[in-house]
């Protein structure tokens, strides 16, 4: 069988994305997934498109990858459900609503719209929340999607314009120009992209990539409790801390009437089972916020594993030791926001085209290099 | 062969008095009007139960203000007001 | 709420009740669960009040003396740690605490989808069984029964007998499957069965081999099936139709701890010691057997809790009656028709209304549900699975908590809890 142009590894919503993004610049295209497309860490994660400003990087590419998301809209099927419910910042005391205004700095100056919440507004908006806060942050464009399907819309597409799909069988190893798979098939592709989430050690040891382990939990269909998806102001600080486990409350209107809450964050934990104490720790956070939740009904509780890297950021470029394979992963908790933003990056430098942000904070020379560079705050 | 001699309980489905033997179970009361009916599907048509025995979770209805209460597993009792919705 | 005890047996069934009366009498301390209100399970619905069926009436009744406590209302929802487990009793939760414990969960009815199945007035045949011993009236009322095997007559008893009007029985079987079948079962002395099978055959109720619903039509509900009768196509106007193929054991719980499952059924050894030490599994949990396996079991685990020695006729009747077992699954393996009756449009999961034509493309389970929304509604796959292994060959996938829907705070553990293992 002829080469193709490229072939990519992991059906993920990255994968997927990128399998997309090329097929539509005219490229061949080969999607090797060693399961179903977009039934990995993507079929785990809570699909919040959400601009985050932990640290510059983070921001340009997410709220960039957020307003993809939003050109992309119209044209996704009812299934994939993206919701424009926009995001609430949910400040519990007054510190917190003091990093409210560096936020508001922060996505202004990205140009991403932002509205400050006193507390009536706030109540007015989501009277299910627990009286005591003292106000939010609205960000009206970030938005939710169901992340399987759109991970599936996007391979669908690519096969729609001949990008093969090649599910089932995964890939055993990735040598200069062939992807050599599990069933000893061999497939000839002028680019290899890794974009196997959590897995891409497997194919390319000595990636910094190791799983951060989340819960996640679901309602029964109901009446709609909460209208924004909800975080909570803390969940910044819990969700960098990189030792020991720790929840914060995180709360999504799903179309279905449904409630999803979060969530929980294990460094380093790479099983899959529910874990009793964990899942208490959430859900008895989710009740400071919610103090009717005790009596809603669940449905199912999971848990998915995060791609993380040490700075939070993807790894988005070549290898820079082995300039044949391309890597996109690495998006820990943000790779459903960041999956469009990622897929046009890495297609870019591929066709070498530019970019519309810059891209090297991203490439992953910054852990991979002979000569690494000093990573900003590793 | 006779029921057995039993008392009666008088409940209300959907604002309907209905009298039926004790021991009777509120799934099975739901069946003394016009048909089997305990909820309605996601575009509106009528569902009534299927197992019997908790598992399909057909037959939910609310139960003295108590939403989606498995029917088929709730005896019913003095008093008690039922709401399908359906 | 919370409770602790030796021994928890959930399933108030005929073998759990055996398990937890060997055990209770042992002086153990012994908590019975089940979501119904009143012990007996499916087969001995409803007998605690009525006390017309012997067997029952003993088994109850020494339950009753046995000093086993019975909590109904029960669902047991997660079990989050060894030795704990969480229920949900109505609008209250409780927290178990047990030493030893027995799953005695029974099986629920097989259903196959086909156009109409989900018109009121359908149900499976042991559920409007069940339905008119809780007290669905039914006489007058015009009754057709599809399905296979000795439920089919059992149900057609009791509708019989509470003044239905049994139109027609429909056993998917072969006939030469069916007839060989029902010679092999007289010669299981003590079948609850065999009894049934009179009943219905001695009230003259129509019953053909090779027979089964191809659609149930009507407007709001039920009002005429079509059947497939030996290669004919036959109408009747009906009230209420009856339609399961075979039961399927309720392996979730029994999953959520992590037993071992293997050919549908709980893997245990010679004690009925599952592969989660101090779990035992009894009844259907080990294949579908009936009441009279479900004794046997229940008999055995109960004096393995007592530390009482198992007396070797009860290995012995266990034997014999999984060989009856085994011809009783054969009798009811749904025949390749049964897999063609749903349409394009026919919903085959239930709670999220998934028609058939949603699934073109799914490979298996999991891109079913993730794709197209099957089984992941209120029942978690427990009707839809079972039709999908049917019609697509799909195995069932891990249970997540919580084994059934239930309140958030029915989720929550009895404090303080447990130590984590990340902190
Ligand atoms: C936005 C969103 C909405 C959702 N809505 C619903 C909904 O409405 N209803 C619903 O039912 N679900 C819903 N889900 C959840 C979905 O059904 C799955 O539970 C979820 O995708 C996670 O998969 P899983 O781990 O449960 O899948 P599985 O297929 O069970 O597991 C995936 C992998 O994990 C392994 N694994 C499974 N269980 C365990 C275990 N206990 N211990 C260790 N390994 C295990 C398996 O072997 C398998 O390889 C939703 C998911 C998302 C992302
Ligand atoms: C609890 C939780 C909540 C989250 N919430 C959000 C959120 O709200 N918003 C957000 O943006 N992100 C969220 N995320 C993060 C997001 O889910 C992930 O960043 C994203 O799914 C990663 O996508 P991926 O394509 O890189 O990985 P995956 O989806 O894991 O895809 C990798 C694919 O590679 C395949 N694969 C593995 N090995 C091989 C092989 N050898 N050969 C072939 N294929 C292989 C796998 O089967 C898999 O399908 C959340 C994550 C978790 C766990
Ligand atoms: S009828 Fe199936 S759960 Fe009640």
């Amino acid at each position: 069988m002829s080469a193709v142009d490229c072939a990519i590894v992991g059906g993920g919503i990255v994968g997927a994305a990128l399998a997309d993004a090329l097929s539509e610049a005219g490229m061949s295209v080969a999607l090797v997934e060693a399961r179903s497309i977009g039934t990995g860490t993507t079929a785990c994660g809570m699909g919040h498109l959400v601009a985050m400003d932990d640290n510059a990087a983070e921001l340009a590419l997410t709220s960039w990858s957020v307003s993809l998301w939003r050109a992309l809209a119209e044209g996704l099927p009812r299934a994939v459900e993206y919701d424009a419910c926009g995001t609430l910042w949910l400040a519990a005391d007054a510190e917190e609503m003091a990093a409210v205004d560096s936020k508001v700095s922060n996505y202004r100056a990205a140009g991403v719209r932002v509205e400050v919440l006193d507390a009536a507004a706030l109540y007015e908006a989501e009277p299910a929340l627990a009286p005591g806060l003292v106000g939010a942050l609205r960000v009206p464009g970030d938005a939710v999607v169901y992340p399987p399907l759109a991970a599936r819309t996007f391979a669908l597409r690519a096969q729609a314009r001949g990008a093969r799909l090649m599910t089932g069988t995964p890939a055993q190893a990735l040598r200069p120009g062939e992807v050599v798979l599990a069933n000893g098939d061999v497939l000839a592709a002028r680019h290899i992209v890794l974009a196997a989430g959590v897995a891409s050690p497997s194919l390319c040891p000595g990636l910094p990539i190791t799983p951060r382990k989340g819960h996640l939990l679901i309602t029964r269909r109901g009446a709609p409790v909460v209208k924004h998806q909800l975080v909570e102001l803390g969940y910044v600080k819990s969700a960098h801390g990189t030792e020991g486990a720790s929840v914060a409350f995180n709360a999504q209107p799903r179309v279905t009437g449904q409630l999803l809450l979060g969530s929980s964050r294990q460094p380093g934990v790479g099983t899959r089972e529910v874990e009793a104490a964990i899942l208490e720790r959430m859900l008895r956070r989710a009740a400071d916020f919610l103090p009717g939740l005790d009596g809603m009904q669940a449905l199912r509780a999971w848990t998915g594993l995060r791609p993380a890297t040490p700075d939070g950021l993807p790894l988005l470029g070549p290898h820079p030791e082995q300039p044949w394979l391309w890597l996109a992963c690495g998006h820990e908790g943000l790779g459903i926001t960041t999956a469009t933003g990622s897929a046009r990056l890495v297609a870019d430098q591929l066709l070498g085209r530019s970019s519309a942000i810059d891209a090297r904070p991203y490439l992953p020379e910054r852990f991979l290099g002979r000569t690494p560079r000093q990573v900003a705050h590793a | 062969m006779s029921a057995p001699k039993s008392e009666v309980v008088t409940l209300r489905i959907n604002g309907r008095v209905v009298t039926v033997p004790e021991g009777t179970s509120v799934a099975a009361a739901l069946g003394t009007g016009d048909a089997l009916v305990s909820r309605a599907d996601l575009s509106g048509r009528p569902r009534g139960p299927l197992c019997g025995m908790g598992v399909c979770f057909e037959c939910r209805a609310t139960v003295d203000g108590v939403p989606e209460v498995l029917t088929c597993l709730v005896p019913c009792r003095e008093g008690q007001e039922v709401v399908t919705d359906a | 709420m919370r409770e602790a005890c030796d021994l928890v047996v959930v399933g108030a069934g005929p073998g759990g009740l055996a398990a937890a009366c060997h055990a209770a009498e042992a002086g153990l301390s012994v908590l019975v669960l089940d979501p119904q209100s009143q012990p007996g399970g499916q087969v001995w619905r409803g007998e605690a009040r009525k006390r017309e069926n012997r067997l029952a009436r003993r088994w109850l009744d020494r339950f009753a003396a046995s000093g086993a406590r019975f909590r109904p209302g029960a669902r047991v929802v997660a079990a989050p740690e060894p030795g704990l487990l969480l229920v949900e009793e109505g609008t209250s939760s409780l927290a178990v605490r047990y030493g030893r414990a027995v799953l005695a969960t029974g099986a629920r009815e097989r259903f196959l989808p086909f156009p109409g199945w989900t018109l009121p007035g359908v149900l499976g045949v042991s559920g409007l069984q069940v339905l008119v011993k809780d007290g669905l009236p039914v006489r007058g009322k015009r009754v057709v029964l599809a399905g296979t095997g000795p439920l089919l007559l059992a149900a057609a008893a009791t509708l019989h007998r509470h003044g239905a009007e049994v139109l027609f029985i429909a056993e998917q079987a072969p006939a030469a499957r069916h007839w060989g079948f029902a010679l092999q079962l007289w010669r299981h002395p003590g079948k609850l069965l065999q009894g049934a099978a009179l009943a219905a055959s001695l009230v003259g109720i129509p019953t053909a081999t090779d027979a089964w619903v191809v659609a149930a039509e009507g407007e709001a509900r039920v009002e005429r099936v079509r059947l497939s009768v030996r290669g004919h196509e036959e109408t009747l106007p009906c009230d209420y139709l009856g339609a399961a193929y075979g039961l399927v054991p309720n392996l979730e719980l029994a999953k959520l701890l992590g037993c071992e499952v293997a050919s549908g059924a709980v893997v245990v050894d010679e004690r009925l010691e599952t592969r989660v030490k101090g779990v035992h599994a009894v009844g259907e949990l080990l294949g579908i057997g009936g009441v009279d396996q479900a004794l046997v079991t229940g008999e055995l685990v109960g004096h393995v809790a007592a530390g009482k020695p198992v007396p070797t006729g009860l290995e012995r009747s266990w034997r014999a009656v999984r060989t009856f077992a085994d011809q009783l699954a054969r009798h009811d393996a749904p025949r390749e028709e049964l897999r063609r009756l749903a349409t394009p449009e026919t919903l085959v999961c239930r709670c999220e209304d998934v028609p058939l034509q949603a699934l073109d493309g799914c490979r298996d389970l999991r891109e079913a549900r993730l794709y197209a929304r099957l089984g992941m509604g209120a029942c978690q796959g427990r009707t839809c699975g079972a039709a999908a292994e049917v019609l697509f060959g799909w195995t069932g996938e891990d249970v997540r908590p919580p084994c059934l829907p239930a309140r958030i705070g029915s989720l929550r553990l009895p404090s303080p809890p447990p130590h984590t293992r990340a902190s």
